[in-house]
């Protein structure tokens, strides 16, 4: 018997190794959006995935292919950020720079009978509550939070991801976490998460 | 001899590993001597892991087929 050998063209060729690349990418990039513009998350996600189409063919290395469409996703965020006439810009958080969430759990003692208060309040959080929290923060620092710390890069990867100095980079990341950490303790009053088994 | 507040600064970068080797020393340094800023280390772990933990989002079925179509429009552009 004779097979016939269907030829794939070099642009069908391509097309199927970006939807590969697309397919297992898509569930991270999805929690990344999520992260990052909330419920605007799919719109961003598809829009991030027109754009990485558009220009697949300027990728050299596809094995670098995560990093590349995590980067058109940020992009696309900001983007997102601008049309809704936000600016992404330095805000002042001096009082946040020194908060410690440390400090303030050991202070207050809000669970006295805990042998692991600092354990016991975070896990007071679920994923839905750290999302909240998230948004709350200026996108300026929520974005190096978020790709460091939840997506995994590291610093340098995500100062040249979003062409910044590396100096500049760390010290957004300081003031994201601190005011991650004084969010987390506004978030945990405000909802009633401060109580001996509020979430038991 | 750095200070508490210097130390705490830097922790995160000290756990990132992104400090520089003379400002690790230092909070080594500190460390060596300072229950309370080592339990500020262990909680700036605590919080790593949290954030870790809390990164993960299944993607629900109905987004995942519309994005699985717009995959496929695109192809068809």
């Amino acid at each position: 018997m004779v097979r016939a050998t269907v030829a794939t063209s070099p642009e069908q060729e391509a097309a199927d190794r970006f939807r590969s690349l697309a397919e297992r990418e898509l569930a991270r990039l999805y929690a990344l959006a999520r992260r990052l513009v909330g419920d605007d998350a799919e719109d961003v996600v598809q829009e991030t995935l027109l754009r990485a189409y558009r220009s697949f063919s300027r990728l050299d290395d596809e094995s670098a292919g995560g990093t590349w469409l995590t980067t058109i996703l940020v992009n696309c965020c900001r983007d997102h950020w601008r049309k809704q006439g936000r600016r992404v810009e330095e805000v002042e958080l001096d009082e946040a720079d020194d908060f410690s969430l440390f400090r303030k759990i050991a202070d207050e003692d809000p669970f006295p009978y805990s042998d692991s208060v600092h354990v016991d309040f975070l896990q007071q959080f679920g994923t839905e509550d750290v999302r909240a929290v998230l948004a709350s923060l200026p996108e300026l620092y929520r974005v190096p939070l978020v790709l460091v710390h939840m997506a995994g890069y590291h610093v340098k990867e995500v100062a040249y991801m979003l062409d910044v100095p590396l100096g500049t980079m760390l010290a957004r990341l300081h003031r994201g976490r601190k005011a991650f950490e004084r969010e987390l303790w506004s978030y945990a009053e405000r909802n009633g998460l401060l109580k001996e088994g509020a979430r038991t | 001899m750095i200070t508490c507040a210097e130390a705490v600064r830097q922790l995160w970068d000290y756990l990132d590993g992104v400090v520089e080797e003379s400002q690790r020393e230092l909070v080594e340094e500190h460390l060596a001597f300072c229950r309370r800023c080592c339990g500020e280390l262990e909680f700036a772990d605590e919080l790593r892991a949290f954030l870790a933990t809390h990164a993960a989002d299944e993607v629900p079925a109905d987004v995942r087929a519309r994005l699985t179509t717009t995959l496929q429009e695109i192809e068809r552009r």
